[in-house]
């Protein structure tokens, strides 16, 4: 039984990896006020960065996250100077970034539809990936999995832990009790929505360098917006967060597995699973309006200019 | 922060704005084209002069125009009042898999009905797709552009299966794709070897019942007010949840009349390249026009000529389809940011100096 759960639970967690970066970095623009419905344009422009930014340069998968997080936040800067210093209309000029990202990951990644990369291979942790069950799953992945552990904590950390966790959740409830404190309120909301660009970019990275690792147009398949929708499920906590990718990760991979378990449906019925779960989990959390209003930043979405 | 509030909103400012955008859209355009190592000016006549040139560039864009111009009357219904239907895209796939499935399931028909009884199907198939995300909105609260998201990639998947399985066309080499729909299924055509059908003529009357809609009946107002002033709403009695049906089943049925068209007109047939995204297209038509039926006809129109120079450059400069893509992207940028000014403007670096020395005095 445990040498058919592992390979599924072990796919879970690369699966969910896309997810919980650019859901961090969701997460944590979300805490500062700024909803940016960007995330799938960033993600794919990140692919298409880190895709030929690998490719050119026989760098691999760290060269690509890089590039994918240097074109991610180009991509949040130019939301960033819109919905932040012009203040204009946050949902508008996310889904505005995500049909430009569409439109310019596939403009640029026509030239790299052939190539492909050799992938990151899984590293063994000592000690750690000798234990049953949870070894091989959690301490026999590829670095890409590890740097999302390692950015949780970080988030996790900064958010619970921190002065600037606290300044960033303060402007997030009131930018105007906030900017009464002395609280740099531009420069948290600038910082908060370029650290969701460059989390969305490396996160597209990890697509096209270590998870396919191939360039296709529209690769990211919605994970973007699964992602906004995991940070709603998560009520804007990051250790929800991860659980939530891990949830969709499964289903993600469910899918694959689904023929071997003797699931009858058509493959193109599985692959919509993940987009009917999120509808689901986003119900399910969405009934308890309660819960969402106790957690949801009160100033999520609302421009933000000081003497209005 | 450079921006101060106006102290009342600029209507000057309301309609130069996508004037403003589409200006700023053609100079970084050109600037793409310089760094693609083409000539703007060749590049903007091959997008936008040369498809004008003859009746065929005229009637593709009108057919292009058509479905765009019916969704985005819809989508402005619900945007006035804030319900940010995103996935136009799906209610137009589900009217055409709806209106399709008629088709395909009386091919051999020939009769008169059968063309109105698949336009009925295909609003109904797009009203239904509209009205799980009200449902969901309504009952559990649950975020509609989320939702009606994801319901598009769930509809395409559909799509995908139906031409892939049960719907293939037997004699179509495997090619996911249904049975060429017979002439009773199609609209006619309305001029001798020009694709422009009568389908179009659907557009026109949406315009004709939106305009009368928006400006005469008590229904919108209190839909725009809800989007205004939600308090106001609330106090003076409007029901939120009917605004939130009205919106997302409308729109739903003007985008499945749309996908309709697109099986029953040019695309003749269901297969998996029914609509070049007019779907999310027309949202951002529905901004450009300001909402307002009319303004909704010229940038319906403007859009179509986006795509069809897309088109256009493909075949005349080789630059690649998403070019189109990344034109609508930059525009509907540019207008957010240039709407701004309608209710800010800069604040002039002049008085910001006498205001910070007057501080200074004020202070011992």
């Amino acid at each position: 039984m445990i040498e058919v759960l592992i390979p599924i639970l072990a796919g879970t967690l690369a699966a969910a990896t896309p997810l919980i970066y650019a859901g961090l970095g969701e997460l944590v623009a979300e805490r500062s006020g700024v909803i940016n419905l960007g995330v799938e344009g960033m993600m794919l422009i990140g692919a298409v960065a880190g895709f030929a930014a690998a490719v050119e340069t026989g760098g691999g998968a760290g060269v690509g996250f890089l590039a994918g997080a240097a074109a991610g936040t180009l991509a949040a800067l130019c939301f960033a100077v819109i919905t932040l210093s012009l203040a204009a209309n946050q949902s508008a000029a996310g889904l505005a970034l995500t049909i430009f990202g569409i439109g310019l990951s596939a403009f640029i990644g026509q030239h790299y539809v052939s190539h492909s990369l050799p992938g990151l291979k899984p590293v063994a942790l000592p000690l750690l990936s000798s234990i049953p069950l949870i070894g091989p799953v959690f301490f026999k992945q590829d670095m890409g999995v590890y740097l999302s552990f390692v950015f949780f904590g970080i988030v996790w950390w900064v958010l619970a832990k921190t002065k600037l966790g606290l300044m960033l959740r303060a402007v997030g409830e009131s930018p105007e009790s906030a900017h009464a404190l002395g609280f740099p309120v531009f420069a948290i909301r600038y910082g908060a929505v370029l650290f969701g660009g460059a989390m969305a970019g490396i996160a597209g990275a990890y697509l096209s360098t270590v998870y396919t690792p191939l360039w296709v147009q529209n690769m990211s398949a919605g994970r973007g917006w699964i992602a906004v929708a995991l940070v709603v499920f998560a009520t804007w906590k990051p250790g929800r967060l991860l659980l939530g990718a891990w949830l969709f990760g499964g289903v993600t991979i469910l899918q694959f597995h689904a023929q071997a378990l003797g699931v009858r449906l058509p493959s193109q019925l599985l692959s919509a699973l993940p987009y009917i779960a999120t509808i689901v989990v986003l119900v399910l959390i969405s009934r308890d309006r309660k819960l969402l209003q106790l957690n949801l930043p009160a100033s999520l979405g609302k421009s933000f200019v000081p003497g209005r | 922060m450079l921006l101060e509030p106006r102290a009342t909103p600029s209507r000057g400012m309301r309609l130069a704005a996508p004037l403003l955008a589409i200006l700023l859209t053609l100079g970084v355009g050109a600037l793409l084209f310089i760094a693609l190592g083409k000539d703007p000016q060749e590049a903007f006549h091959v997008l936008f002069i040369g498809p004008l040139a003859d009746a065929n560039g005229w009637s593709e864009l009108l057919l292009k125009a058509a479905p765009l111009i019916l969704i985005a009357q819809g989508l402005a219904i619900g945007f006035r009042a804030r319900i940010f239907n995103i996935g136009a895209e799906g209610q137009l796939i589900m009217g055409a898999v709806f209106g399709g499935g008629v088709a395909i399931a009386f091919q051999d028909s020939q009769s008169a009905w059968l063309l109105p009884t698949m336009v009925l199907a295909g609003a109904i198939g797009g009203a239904l797709w509209g009205a799980i995300p009200a449902l969901l909105k309504t009952r559990f609260n649950a975020e509609e552009t989320l939702t009606t998201l994801m319901l598009a990639y769930v509809a395409n998947l559909i799509l995908s299966w139906l031409v892939s399985d049960p719907w293939r066309d037997p004699g179509g080499m495997n090619f996911p794709q249904s049975v060429m729909f017979g002439d009773a299924a199609l609209f006619s055509m309305l001029f001798e070897g020009l694709r422009l059908n009568t389908s179009v003529f659907i557009t026109i009357a949406a315009v004709l019942l939106f305009w009368i809609f928006v400006s005469k009946s008590f229904l919108a107002y209190q839909v725009t007010v809800g989007g205004l002033a939600p308090q106001a709403a609330r106090y003076a009695g409007f029901p939120a949840s009917r605004t939130v049906w009205l919106s997302l089943v409308l729109s739903g049925l003007t985008a499945g009349l749309a996908g309709v068209g697109e099986v029953a007109g040019p695309v003749g047939q269901l297969n998996l390249n029914i609509s070049p995204g007019y779907g999310y297209a027309a949202i951002i038509v529905a901004w450009i026009g300001r909402l307002h039926p009319v303004g909704i006809v010229f940038s319906g129109l403007l859009m179509a000529l986006i795509y069809l120079g897309g088109e256009a450059a493909q075949m005349a400069l080789q630059t690649p389809a998403a070019i189109t893509g990344i034109f609508q992207g930059m525009l509907l940028f540019f207008l957010l940011a240039c709407d701004v000014f309608i209710e800010f403007r800069l604040r002039k670096p002049l008085e910001k100096r006498r205001a910070a020395a007057l501080a200074r005095k004020a202070l011992p």
